[in-house]
């Protein structure tokens, strides 16, 4: 059976889709950046507080995956089944920009743990197999650009561990005023769904990213 | 079959694998108190690459210098000397880069770097400089992935190899250590003022360390040969538990392991190079999934005695030493660990040892609940290797 897009999500600062389609979450309330992952956090009606302790990259990554698996059943039961693979162009550099502002004058160096520990792009992945209880592959690469080619190719890498039967497969990216989330839930053998491939997810992403204009 | 083809590591014990084999070999450590480190109040016992050997090998090996950065040096240096010695040539378009780091060339964030060319801060750059340098015409694939990065660089480097697109790929990892790492670690409490010791009852933290760590693999379409050295297996696994401490459970590593043990008899493994960084939280959780997965008999080391934490180069620098401590039948020490404590009693290497056994395997954990496991296998030299 060929690999297949069961959902698919993306997120801006300023709006929200699920398959396509826009969410009603009110932007014009975001009054200030992150706000909106905020406004849309709320909009969904969860009660996961370590939300807030987040670094936006991670909150950009684990709303995509709410918006993907909410509907899901049954949902936070322990499964080795499921990987999270991510991308981006710029690692944590956002966050990585927060620890070096507080370590960058001698006579004022107090660096907190509290960023430091997301100084690593990875952590997204983290934050959304700890939220699902998925304790499958957890990966995250860097690429010069955002690439469908590439995004099939580190997600078809995962389904070489024969473990893996469903993939949720992102572009994570925050940085230099750019703020974006693509995810995708692919499923190795997936009943029915859009076909697993450079062009399909190459289209998803334009299509949505449009209604971002 | 996945084959080992040629390696390199630079680090505090040397610039070739041999010399730094040799220092774990006799228990030497390249761990130094360095007072004041970058301007930072509290003195860093670290394992630092030496920047003028470091300079002075560059110079010697590359006419130009291209305004590399450290980190861009060490790994270009490795990945010519490990590709020479696998003589491949790097700009055959069937030869593929997997590039491993944690944070790169991020001390250019500072502002008192010069920083002519802003991009040298992305990961994917510094891959890209890489794989430039040798002319090599594919994307290189660059992995972030917290500490576990080296193994899952070979994980990809195997897979990629497994799907018949290359014939080799150059797995890269490297870390150099700067006030923005140092101070991070500083702020956890994870530090050890003292060198560290892996397992130890009296373990009081980690030491970081710098280093750049190469191996070549290549695909090979025939049965296994004696003195083959192969990647059998690697896997990865999330505790999904915390981002920062690890599992009470060892879950994901457990899980780790019995992926790699499917169809292994544990009596044939010759030890396991634990990721033992000398955390109290870390090497417990090791021994609770080693303990788990029915390996506790089975002898354990750690190199981050030797070498500290290398963070994202310590999976290729550690899984080299192994694959020669294999080949050789060699059980390397420990160093710095005296005695073990706590509920669980592993078996840990204090002193160098010999074994016969085929299988070795790595371990790896990082933040963001990660864990990996690779399962390496040596093909003894006097062993036929036909069908029984």
């Amino acid at each position: 059976m060929p690999q297949s897009i069961k959902r698919y999500s993306y997120i801006t600062d300023r709006l929200a889709l699920v398959d396509g389609k826009t969410l009603p979450v009110a932007a014009a309330e975001a009054t200030e950046e992150g706000n909106f992952l905020t406004l849309l956090y709320r909009s969904l009606g969860i009660d996961y507080p370590k939300f807030f302790k987040m670094d936006s990259l991670s909150k950009l990554g684990f709303l995509a995956s709410e918006l993907i698996l909410k509907d899901e059943s049954p949902r936070f039961t322990p499964r080795e089944d499921v990987a999270v693979v991510c991308l981006n162009r710029s690692s944590s550099l956002s966050t990585d920009v927060q620890h070096q502002a507080s370590i960058q004058h001698e006579d004022s160096c107090y660096p907190s743990p509290s960023v430091f520990v997301y100084t690593l792009p990875n952590i997204v992945a983290g934050e959304i197999a700890i939220r699902n209880k998925l304790l499958g592959e957890t990966s995250f690469y860097v690429c010069r650009e955002w690439s469908a080619q590439l995004l099939l190719r580190m997600a078809s890498l995962s389904f070489c561990d024969a473990c893996t039967r469903a993939v949720l497969a992102a572009w994570v990216e925050r940085f230099d005023g750019v703020s974006e989330a693509f995810m995708m839930l692919v499923e190795r053998d997936g009943l029915s769904g859009i076909p697993f491939s450079a062009e399909h997810v190459e289209m998803l992403y334009q299509n949505t990213k449009t209604q971002n204009t | 079959m996945i084959a080992w083809a040629g390696d390199n590591i630079i680090s505090s014990l040397g610039f070739t694998t041999e010399a730094c084999y040799r220092s774990v070999e006799a228990g030497r450590s390249g761990v130094r108190l360095h007072s004041p480190f970058m301007g930072l109040a509290e003195p860093l016992m670290a394992s630092l690459i030496d920047r003028e050997q470091l300079n002075d090998s560059f110079a010697a090996a590359y006419s130009s210098s291209d305004g590399y950065t450290a980190l861009e040096k060490a790994a270009i240096l490795s990945v010519g000397r490990a590709a020479a010695q696998a003589q491949v040539d790097l700009s055959d378009p069937g030869v593929l880069l997997v590039f491993s780091s944690t944070k790169g060339n991020v001390h250019l964030l500072d502002e008192n770097e010069s920083q002519p060319h802003r991009e040298h801060i992305y990961l994917w750059h510094t891959a890209r400089l890489i794989a430039e340098r040798f002319k090599n015409p594919n994307e290189p694939v660059a992995i972030s992935n917290a500490c576990i990065s080296g193994g899952c660089a070979q994980i990809v480097a195997m897979r990629e190899l497994e799907s018949g697109l290359y014939h080799h790929v150059v797995v890269v990892g490297v870390e150099m250590l700067s006030k923005f790492i140092v101070s991070g670690f500083q702020s956890l409490k994870a530090l050890s003022p003292e060198p560290c010791r892996p397992f130890d009852a009296a373990r009081a933290g980690l030491n970081l360390g710098e280093a750049a760590a190469t191996i070549v693999y290549q695909r090979v379409d025939r049965e296994e040969k004696s003195g083959d050295v192969a990647l059998l297996r690697g896997a990865v696994r999330n505790d999904a538990n915390h981002i920062s401490g690890p599992s009470r459970t060892g879950e994901g590593s457990l899980l780790a392991l019995q992926a790699l043990l499917r169809e292994v008899a544990r009596s044939d493994v010759a030890f396991i190079n634990a990721h033992g960084t000398a955390t109290a939280y870390n090497d417990d959780m090791e021994a609770t999934a080693i303990t788990r997965a029915g390996l506790h008999a089975t002898a354990v080391n750690s190199l981050k005695g030797n070498f500290g934490h290398t963070l994202g180069a310590a999976g290729v620098l550690e899984s080299i030493i192994s694959a020669h401590a294999l080949k050789r039948g060699a059980l390397l020490p420990t160093c710095g660990f005296k005695a073990g404590g706590g509920e669980l009693r592993l078996n840990v290497l204090d002193k160098a040892g010999r074994t016969e056994k085929p299988y070795c395997i790595k371990m790896l954990s990082g933040f963001g609940g990660c864990n990996a496991a690779l399962l390496f296998k040596y093909v003894k030299e006097e062993r036929p290797c036909r069908n029984p």
